[in-house]
């Protein structure tokens, strides 16, 4: 046997282990990566767009997340319940003062309590914002939320810029508002 | 290194013990040995021929069936001390960090390690993974080293074998035979289903050669089983999801998008023991109660294409259904289970406003404690207001009333009583066992007349589209393994020499029994020279010069 022929024969059996170990590896990393992801918050991460929703506010009105394009929309899921969810509505009302002008918008989605309690919660606090009630939990579930609170940061282009969970002070509001402004 | 050429001048890959063609052996140590190593026909495994490149090292790792091994006794040996502390699922506590602190609170430095090095969620951690992937390499890598070789060698063999070959096998025969002797056995063998094929002066015979693949087969099954399994941390093949669904409720399902369901009620039976379950009379007595059927009725509803999730004003019903235990609701390849129950949760509560003095009653009111209103207006122009509600009462935080879940538990409620007696109100704060009055003593009170309960029913949303990719790639290995135990590559060389004496010799990869009841029945219709089992003489002739030594 020739020595070209015995060198293409060894360069294509490298070739050929190589392609091999490399699908295997891939597969096998992909796994990994999947595994490894799934934990946290399984659909969203930051830079997917925002999924579209609409829901109803106290006031009868409905609200659409597309419909905000262009501007910051800082959506907030709560309950009556959750301590730090109370905690923190003072600071992103007074917050939503400032930057209401300069294109933020406020969501707060409560999870699925009844019309009296959110009411009279909106009232008591002097909310200024608006709040939908998110019945059967369906955008809950489309958001993937898993604590309270928890704020999904929405940018101008509809993407999420980042996702907060657990309590913000006014400080983080504030930054939080300034990162999703729109130019 | 360079091809084997043998004697009888066919071309053997590098590393051949005997060769592919005549069967001669090509290395000193083959000549010398007894009998010739039939397991893989003398091939030489492809990775310990080739050894230079980096790639070839690591194709040479996983080529080993002692890596392989390895990596299973490793796989068992984790898989064993993930059961000594509860998986993650078991344990009370949700956030990664929560998590965290109960194996360290429970378990101390013990309970740190386990969780720092993923033993808290075995199968999904990285490395479980990663060992689990490097099995499948090795799998298929062993295979392919093994399985090529061995194809082309029993693809490339020929009816004449040279005559060393034919003396290695362990079943050997030697002797006279006449001009019919050939003919006969290969009449015999056909009889018996051998493939025979005749060259010159001899002939080889060939019996379920597929036997030789089972082991391949086997494991492809497995690296398709393997696949299925790593299919499942996709997102989109698997979903495992608890819904829990109170009676009256409208839940979106999760990871089922656009679906939403609806509970009409939870149903728990019992066996009455009375008419037709008499007979189960004793049991009933024995244990108490006895549970027939837990069922929950459901509605499903879908979302219609294009609409977005919170817009349920189009929502289309898809179906009524009863799920009970066993019986799970399936549709579009989702299935809910009927897992678990909490039954008698509060719904509402009625209260009489009454005069405390006199105990009269100025009417009854019913607050739904789902969807509380703000008015009750009773006879006489008697009003109660609601100020607030607080379904689960934990106590008061700067004067606040607070509530520590959402659920109807501990309703508390902050009230304003009305009536022509008392135009200007009268505020209390009641909860089940206790009323307060922040403003002074009031004249009327909200007298508690009774409740009604709802169920809450646990659901199990599952999906897996993973199955029958699991099923097939068990079925092929099932398949494999018939095939590589219950068959058996059964082979005859009979060659007539010069002189016309018979050499014949066999082989199979199993069952000698087998082989040498086919032989027996050969001999003796082709009058074949009696054969011996090589291997037993060895054996025999041992066992004597053991006994000698002693």
């Amino acid at each position: 046997m020739s020595t070209e022929k015995k060198r293409n024969k060894k360069k294509n059996r490298t070739i050929m282990r190589s392609v091999i170990l490399l699908l295997l590896v891939a597969a096998i990393g992909y796994t990994i990566y999947n595994s490894v992801t799934a934990d946290e918050v399984e659909v969203l991460k930051v830079g997917d767009p925002a999924p579209d929703f609409t829901l109803t506010d106290l006031d009868g009105e409905t609200h659409k997340l597309s419909d905000y394009k262009g501007q910051g929309v800082f959506l907030n899921f709560w309950g009556t319940w959750c301590e730090p969810c109370i905690k923190e509505m003072p600071a992103m009302a007074s917050q939503y003062e400032v930057y209401e002008d300069q294109g933020v918008q406020i969501l707060a989605v409560n999870i699925a309590q009844s019309n009296f309690e959110v009411e009279t919660f909106a009232r008591q606090y002097g909310l200024n914002f608006p709040i939908v009630i998110d019945r059967d939990k369906s955008v809950m579930t489309a958001y993937n939320i898993r604590p309270l609170p928890t704020t999904m940061l929405v940018n101008p282009q509809g993407e999420i810029q980042r996702i907060v969970t657990g309590e913000m002070t006014e400080q983080d509001i504030a930054g939080f508002m300034e990162e999703i402004k729109p130019e | 290194m360079d091809k084997l050429i043998c004697k009888c001048g066919h071309e053997n890959p590098p590393g051949t013990v005997l060769c592919e063609s005549c069967g001669r052996p090509l290395n000193e140590q083959e000549q010398n040995k007894q009998l010739a190593d039939m397991r893989y026909e003398g091939t030489a495994r492809r990775s310990q021929t080739y050894n230079k490149s980096i790639i070839d090292k690591i194709w040479n790792f996983f080529s080993s069936v002692k890596v392989g091994v390895g990596i299973i006794i490793v796989l068992l040996i984790a898989a064993a001390l993930g059961t000594i502390l509860p998986q993650k699922q078991y344990v009370p506590a949700t956030t990664e960090a929560d998590i965290e602190a109960y194996y360290t609170d429970i378990y101390g430095s013990v309970g740190t390690v386990y969780h720092a090095l993923g033993f808290h969620d075995l199968y999904n951690s990285f490395w479980f993974i990663g060992l689990v992937g490097m099995l499948a390499i090795s799998l298929i890598i062993a295979s392919l080293d093994r399985f090529v070789p061995l194809y082309k060698s029993l693809k490339n063999q020929r009816v004449l074998r040279h005559s060393s070959f034919m003396h290695k096998q362990r079943i050997l025969a030697e002797g006279p035979g006449d001009a019919e002797t050939l003919k006969k056995a290969e009449e015999k063998l056909t009889d018996l289903k051998y493939k025979v094929s005749t060259d010159k002066n001899g002939l080889l015979a060939e019996k379920g050669r597929f036997s030789r693949w089972g082991p391949y087969v086997n494991h492809i099954g497995l690296i398709i089983f393997l696949f299925g399994v790593m299919l499942r941390m996709m997102p989109g093949f698997y979903v495992d999801e608890t819904l829990w669904i109170r009676e009256g409720e409208t839940r979106a399902i999760p990871d089922a998008p656009g679906y939403v369901l609806e509970s009409k009620g939870f149903t728990l039976e019992t066996y009455t023991g009375e008419g037709e379950e008499e007979k189960f009379g004793e049991a009933i007595d024995r244990v108490g109660t006895v549970a027939k059927n837990y069922q929950t009725d459901v509605v499903l509803y879908k979302i219609p294409e294009g609409a977005l999730p919170g817009d349920t004003a189009d929502m289309e019903m898809v179906e009524e259904h009863a799920i009970r235990v066993n019986q799970p609701f399936k549709f579009d390849g989702y299935a809910l289970y009927q897992m678990d129950f909490q039954q008698d949760e509060l719904k509402t509560m009625s209260f009489a406003l009454q005069n405390k003095e006199t105990g009269e009653s100025r009417g009854d009111l019913t607050i739904d404690l789902v969807n509380p209103e703000t008015n009750y207006e009773l006879e006489d122009g008697s009003v109660v207001e609601l100020l607030g509600y607080y379904p689960d009462f934990s106590g008061f935080e700067n004067g606040e009333p607070q509530t520590a879940t959402p659920l109807p538990k501990n309703p508390g409620f902050l009230v304003k009583m009305t009536t022509p007696d008392t135009p200007d109100g009268e505020t209390s704060f009641i909860t089940i066992q206790n009323t307060v009055e922040p403003l002074g003593d009031n004249d009327y009170k909200l007298a508690f007349q009774g409740v009604e309960t709802r169920d809450a029913s646990g659901l199990t949303v599952r999906k897996d589209r993973t199955l029958p990719i699991l099923g097939l790639g068990g079925l092929i290995f099932m398949i494999g393994v018939a095939q590589g135990m219950y068959f058996n590559h059964r082979r005859f060389w009979i060659q007539q020499q010069a002189d016309g004496s018979i050499l014949l010799a066999g082989h199979t990869n199993k069952n000698w029994f087998g082989l040498k009841k086919d032989l027996d029945q050969v001999t003796e219709h082709a009058s074949l020279p009696a054969y011996r089992d090589q291997q037993e003489d060895m054996e025999a002739q041992e066992k004597r010069e053991g006994e000698q030594l002693t």
